[in-house]
């Protein structure tokens, strides 16, 4: 067959490689001030405590920008270097290319000022709002449109299995932002969930999970697939198994959501349905690590002098620590230990640090030599990066298991008479702070060795010429199919990749069905409560801004069903009192308590004078104040849609009570700023209840005075009884 | 969930089209010959045996 030419696209390459390094910085960066505020919080609160940079905002931003800025444009790197070559073509449209890259750095900004405004659907890693939401499906449509037609025009027959990865990470991640985005908007940034409750629970860690396994491995595992024998010069041990690994992942993958809601209230079957199929993840996942370091077979002595084989030693190696520790995380008995605890942050910190970042690392010093045409500036300096890092994700992660188990046990100890030996959650957050100190320390060590890779490799391009285009000359191996005349269009298409997209869908879907389906259509799985009413006007109003300020980042609403936690909190928490939360507020850390059974508990004027300065009330609290909540006046322009948007989507307002709503509002208000005046008025007489009864805060005290005041409502034997009786 | 007539069989379903899947996967890997298995390890790994020019076109 004759040779062609073929120019590959070096410069698409770069330009994710250049802008992976530099959200890499700036969302690590994020994180680190994150951590600092959890370490410190009395610096923050007193010199630093704007609203825009508070935790419960900033968090947010520090998971997206690491997961879809520096991640997702790794993820671009090495599919845009390697598809071209494994294809031995270049990229069906360079057009795509160049929109694929500045419309996805247009979304990244986007999330860089909506996140710190507050814009947020508070379902996490799906926290952008809707209009972002769009921007991104079709970003992801352009990248998938673009990949997909280069593989048709390929001019190699067989489809290397890391662009099987490509694809299925493509599909999936497709069909889990579609359908966890399913929001109603109310305004311009503003929407709620399309689900609710225990189905919004279902469905966001659904995709959360799978965010993780198909966004954060599926194509890692591709590009391991891909730079691993090329930095080893080797073939991979297995392709037998490669392939075997392919097909049990990402059918195994995406069952196991359900294991991030044990003990909650997501029906039992599902939860049991998530802890088997996470047990079984083991064998693909470790399966994959062990051909990615058997492909080293022989050439060990390489991974001495290659710091780009060191740093993917690490992370398959970190890859393989965090596919054990998972599984094990989802067996019951684990997971009442660590759920809520800072265990699951260093967990995903291997996984994040160890096996996304340092697989990023080895594939930057693998490219830049070979886009610029030049020996690296410094191996020693890249050695010295290994080193650094390994350390910062050892300081990060130690602390953490160290905080997480401690606090775990703390809260399930009793004492001999029954009761709780530490029944004030705060002393079991205060004996955290070393722990969060050591952290930071270890992010911060981390983030310098990425500054000594960004400066080596900023002295590489500048020695080097960069190859816009690599001209090759390939034999195509697959003929061109010429449409002939009469021909069906579909004829055109190479049958091979199309039919590769069919079945991962297929595979992907049964399991995502299987879980979603039955939850949402067979009503003995969220059992309803007749006591559980709609929420008022004013705590619709109060949720948004819980939702705003990112509460839920580290208060959840959901008590267990064990004795140490309703010991602590009470009743545990029942599918049916979810059925009007859109979108529902679980949460899954715990920084701070449970608010589940929150309402009642403590006066309007405690909630007032804690919120804007917590430690004033708890000493010791690492608990951001948000005195802005006093100051801003309560916004109730889109009250009428928000109401008409939830009874549009189940929840029961009659007809027309939009046009009361405000009335209501006004009166709730009213009440709740009388009750904080008589309590505070005795330090400050001046204050009258009309000046803070149109705040922010006053919505927010309603929404937390309601939590759990439904269920308290009535004794417990009659909700049992009554869900029994369904 | 027991009160859904015909429930019994989802679990059947489900068990066979786990262990159909994971049977035809691994029959298929069974089948593959060596001389397949290394042709396609190696499509990495040949790419760069002609590369004629890096250089023509710089920025």
């Amino acid at each position: 067959m004759e040779k062609v030419e073929v120019r590959y696209d070096n410069k698409i390459v770069k330009y994710f490689a250049y802008a992976t390094i530099t959200w890499g910085i700036i969302g690590m960066l994020v994180g680190l001030i994150a951590a600092l505020q959890l370490a410190f919080p009395d610096f923050f609160n007193d010199y630093l405590g704007y609203k825009y940079i508070s935790f419960g905002r900033i968090r947010p931003l520090h998971t997206n920008a690491v997961i879809f800025a520096f991640v997702g444009n790794a993820i671009f790197t090495g599919v845009y270097y390697s598809l071209q070559r494994l294809l031995k073509t270049r990229m069906w449209s360079d057009k795509l290319s160049y929109l694929n890259f500045w419309g996805w750095q247009l979304i990244i900004v986007s999330a860089v000022i909506t996140l710190p405004m507050g814009f947020t659907s508070s379902k996490e890693y799906a926290e952008l709002e809707w209009p972002i939401d769009i921007a991104i499906t079709i970003m992801w449509v352009v990248f998938g449109w673009n990949m997909f037609a280069t593989i048709l025009v390929r001019r190699v027959k067989h489809l290397y299995v890391a662009i099987w990865f490509y694809l299925a990470t493509f599909v999936t991640v497709a069909v889990l932002h579609v359908f966890n985005s399913f929001e109603i908007p109310v305004s311009f940034m503003k929407s709620y969930s399309w689900y609710s409750g225990v189905t919004d629970a279902l469905v966001q860690w659904w995709y959360g999970h799978n965010a993780v396994a198909f966004f954060l491995t599926t194509p890692f595992l591709g590009l391991m697939y891909y730079f691993v024998p090329k930095a080893a010069n080797r073939p991979v041990y297995s392709y037998k198994l490669s392939i075997i690994h392919f097909w049990a992942l990402i059918f195994l993958y995406i069952w196991a959501g359900p294991h991030h809601l044990l003990y909650s209230s997501l029906p039992d079957w599902a939860q049991s349905l998530g802890v088997v199929f996470s047990i079984m993840l083991i064998a693909p996942s470790w399966g994959g690590m062990l051909n990615g370091l058997l492909t080293l077979r022989g050439v060990w002595d390489k991974v001495r002098d290659s710091a780009v084989l060191k740093f993917f030693v690490v992370a398959l190696t970190a890859y393989g620590m965090a596919t054990f520790e998972g599984p094990m995380l989802s067996l019951k008995n684990i997971n009442s230990i660590t759920h809520f605890t800072d265990w699951i942050v260093a967990h995903v910190h291997v996984g994040g640090l160890g096996w996304n970042g340092m697989l990023i690392f080895g594939m930057m010093y693998y490219l830049f030599p070979k886009l610029y045409k030049v020996k690296l500036y410094s191996q020693s300096l890249a050695n010295a990066h290994f080193w650094i890092a390994t350390l910062g994700i050892l300081l990060w992660t130690i602390p953490m298991y160290w905080a997480g188990f401690s606090q775990g046990l703390m809260w399930q100890e009793f004492n001999p008479d029954g009761t709780l030996t530490y029944p004030d959650f705060l002393s079991t957050v205060t004996a955290l702070e070393p722990f969060y100190i050591m952290r930071s320390f270890g992010g911060l060590i981390y983030i310098i060795g990425v500054l000594l890779m960004a400066y080596n490799i900023r002295k590489t391009v500048k020695s080097g010429t960069f190859v816009k285009e690599e001209v090759v000359e390939v034999t195509p191996t697959i003929e061109k199919k010429k449409k002939e005349k009469g021909e069906h269009w579909h004829r055109v298409i190479e049958r091979k990749p199309v039919r590769l997209l069919v079945f991962s869908f297929i595979v992907i879907a049964i399991g995502g069905a299987v879980e979603i389906i039955p939850t949402m259509a067979v009503e003995s799985n969220i059992e309803k409560i007749s006591q559980v009413k709609p929420f008022t006007p004013l705590e619709v109003e109060g949720r948004d801004i819980y939702i705003r300020e990112g509460c839920v980042g580290c208060h959840s609403q959901m008590v267990r069903p064990l004795r140490f936690e309703t010991e602590r909190y009470g009743e545990y928490s029942k599918a049916g009192e979810f059925v009007y939360d859109h979108p529902f507020l679980w949460g899954s850390k715990r920084t701070g308590p449970d608010l589940a059974r929150e309402g009642g508990l403590r006066s309007d004027s405690w909630h007032y004078t804690h919120m804007i300065m917590p430690k004033q009330i708890s000493p010791g609290s690492i608990m951001p104040a948000y005195p802005w909540l006093a100051d801003d006046d309560l916004y109730t322009g889109h009250l009428e849609k928000k109401i008409n948007v939830l009874r549009g989507l189940g929840v029961p307002y009659p007809e027309g009570y939009e046009k009361e709503a405000l009335s209501d509002l006004q009166k709730q208000a009213n009440k709740i700023a009388e009750n904080v005046i008589r309590d505070i008025s005795k330090e400050n007489s001046n204050v009258q209840v009309s000046d803070i009864a149109g705040k922010e805060i006053i919505a927010l005290i309603a929404y937390l005075q309601r939590l759990g005041t439904d269920i308290k409502a009535v004794p417990a034997e009659e909700t049992e009884l009554e869900t029994s009786m369904k | 969930m027991s009160e859904i007539s015909g429930i019994e069989i989802y679990p059947i379903i489900a068990l066979l089209i786990f262990v159909i899947f994971f049977v035809v996967m691994l029959w298929r890997m069974y089948k593959m010959t060596k001389a397949e298995t290394d042709m396609y390890s190696q499509l990495p790994l040949l790419e760069d045996d002609e590369v004629i020019d890096t250089n023509d076109t710089k920025e």
